[in-house]
């Protein structure tokens, strides 16, 4: 990230007042104000939290979580909305990891500074930028129309590797280039090919750091709601989908039905739907959070 | 064994490469599908019609200028929460905060970037603007300011992270420069840390910005979804409807080839090329500044 130099009015203005008899009363308001910021912004956040948490909790229960739902959705379980989010899940992770990390590896051990390559993170920026709405109608258009795969689990799992892809190819990437040059030096030198070194030196050392951005791109993956509501999403299945080419319930689309398209819908319910989904995303986010600073506690270079 | 190996090698080095190449083939691909569908829109409805401030469909009026000031409305708004939090927690934790304090906050916001959108769309219906209802005195909760409001905390952790990073790469020595001419912490922040992360900030509230107006779900479930020309201030705190959401809340009962459904496409391409220019305006800044910044170091 850039820094500029500063211009010499801008030193002229600290000097203009640099004695000012109560600067440090006007710093000690100005950080009582950054401090004040820093809690309206992080204590909604927990407090988010928790009372999802509490309100949620009296609904789990094993029945809620491994049974189907009943009465227009009103009771029972919501085992098919868990399944449907872990099959997209795996989906992604089939489509979109070995791919992003592929990239990555291009674009961090192969590409050097090319038109191309400056036009290939420029891509990038923007596949991160599309709005998730946006890839939802292309899913519809490219996989569910033209392929003529239909709304199924495997139009919505593409739509959500494509748009998964930035996440991990630029964590991927920052992860391969932590790796000090010394050690493709060195193994170049004993003799090791390119794909050689990669694969059983540079790969190895990254790993976590990759592991990190699979799991913070699956977790992007497992919340988003827009992208399957024309690609995959069912508002309700009796059964669980038993091929790729079936429509699956999922727990953020799920969610939006509950809250928005059935009327009388027990507010516990929602709640309890939240709060799984919110666990599915704070278990990746700690665990990914886990695997990060473990391995920069046990790196040596 | 030998040639085995440098074939092995070879489809492997190729594999690579075109995965490499694969994102420029999804953007170029999305835009693709999007003109394919979205283009006939031009010809199923007059070019006067389509910017016209009329949104009803069911009638064939598909004037998109209310959805796009909808949006306008709902994502100005997010800006003006979003900016203040996001720089002013940026700089608490790049500037002032102890060590430990930023090591519970920053993933803490991050884990508020990870948010479904979804989640917090339904708090929105279910506490923000039965809230914001009684608080303000309004006929309904559910406006394009309830929309802001959830907005402004989703494009928070964005702005927080990326302006962070801005701040990290101002060098200390700047900083201690201006310790030494006697200036207090606050005055070096204001005088010469901002000064000189400028660059990174702009990135990081265009980047902000950028995912303000492509959040779907949130403001579908707490905006009202009204199609109404936003004309004046008052529009901030009446309903509202935005581009996204008018797909997502369309696109599923559209029969396929029809007028509707060309439109919804027509307006998909509009937030695709908005997104196109602010992720390249955004990115235009980071490279020329690191140049400006490799020069200076150099």
């Amino acid at each position: 990230m850039g820094q500029e130099n500063l211009a010499p009015t801008q030193i002229t203005n600290i000097m203009k007042r640099p004695f000012s008899p109560n600067r440090r009363f006007i710093e000690r308001i100005g950080f009582a104000g950054l401090t004040a910021t820093a809690l309206v912004t992080t204590l909604p956040i927990v407090g988010t939290i928790v009372y999802i948490l509490i309100q949620g909790a009296p609904a789990i229960s094993l029945e809620f979580l491994t049974s189907f739902p009943r009465d227009g959705m009103r009771a029972g379980g919501i085992l098919p909305a868990i399944i449907g989010t872990l099959y997209l899940a795996l989906g992604v992770s089939i489509f979109a990891v070995p791919l992003g990390i592929a990239a990555a590896i291009y674009l961090a051990e192969y590409a050097s500074d090319t038109p191309l390559t400056r036009t290939i993170r420029i891509a990038i920026i923007n596949l991160a930028g599309i709005p998730s709405v946006v890839y939802g109608l292309f899913g519809l258009g490219l996989f569910v129309l033209f392929l003529n795969f239909g709304t199924s689990i495997l139009a919505a799992s593409l739509t959500l590797s494509i748009m998964t892809l930035p996440v991990i190819i630029s964590t991927a990437e920052e992860a391969l280039r932590t790796v000090p040059q010394s050690f493709r030096t060195v193994s170049a030198s004993l003799g090791a090919t390119r794909w050689q070194t990669i694969r059983r030196i540079v790969l190895k050392e990254a790993l976590p750091g990759i592991l990190t951005g699979v799991i913070l791109g699956l977790e992007r993956a497992v919340g988003e709601t827009a992208p399957i509501l024309f690609t995959g999403a069912a508002f309700f299945l009796p059964r669980l989908p038993n091929s790729p080419f079936d429509a699956t319930m999922a727990l953020p689309y799920h969610l939006f039905v509950i809250s928005t398209q059935v009327p009388n819908m027990p507010v516990q319910i929602q709640y309890g739907v939240a709060l799984t989904l919110l666990a599915f995303v704070l278990t990746m986010n700690l665990v990914a959070t886990v695997i990060r600073s473990r391995a920069r506690a046990k790196r040596q270079w | 064994m030998e040639k085995s190996l440098t074939w092995r090698e070879f489809i492997v080095t190729r594999a690579i490469q075109a995965s490499g190449y694969s994102a420029i083939v999804f953007v170029t691909l999305i835009f693709f599908f999007l003109l394919r569908e979205g283009a006939p829109a031009l010809t199923d409805v007059k070019l006067s019609a389509l910017f016209s401030a009329r949104w009803y469909p069911i009638e064939d009026y598909f004037g998109i200028l209310p959805l796009i000031t909808g949006s306008l409305v709902v994502t100005i708004g997010a800006m003006l929460i979003a900016f203040p939090l996001g720089i002013g927690t940026a700089v608490y934790i790049s500037e002032i905060a102890p060590r430990w304090i930023r090591e519970i906050l920053k993933p803490l916001v991050e884990l508020l970037g990870g948010l479904p959108s979804v989640v917090l769309g339904f708090l929105g219906i279910l506490l923000v603007s039965p809230f914001l209802r009684s608080f303000l005195d309004l006929p309904t909760g559910l406006t394009a300011f309830t929309g802001s409001l959830l907005l402004g905390g989703i494009a928070v952790p964005t702005i927080v992270s990326v302006a962070e990073d801005a701040l990290d790469a101002v060098p200390r020595s700047y900083r201690e420069g201006a310790w030494a001419l006697g200036a207090t912490r606050w005055q070096t922040i204001w005088y010469v840390t901002l000064p000189a992360a400028k660059s990174g900030v702009l990135t990081a509230v265009m980047l902000g910005v950028g995912r303000a107006i492509g959040e779907t779900m949130t403001v579908m479930m707490v905006t009202g979804n009204a199609p109404v020309l936003a004309t004046a201030l008052g529009s901030w705190f009446a309903p509202a409807r935005t581009m996204t959401a008018t797909i997502a809340a369309e696109m599923g009962e559209v029969a396929n080839g029809s007028a509707h459904y060309h439109v919804l496409f027509f307006i998909g391409i509009v937030l695709f090329l908005i997104s196109l220019g602010v992720n390249v305006a955004a990115s235009s800044v980071v490279f020329h500044a690191k140049k400006r910044a490799e020069r200076i170091l150099s």
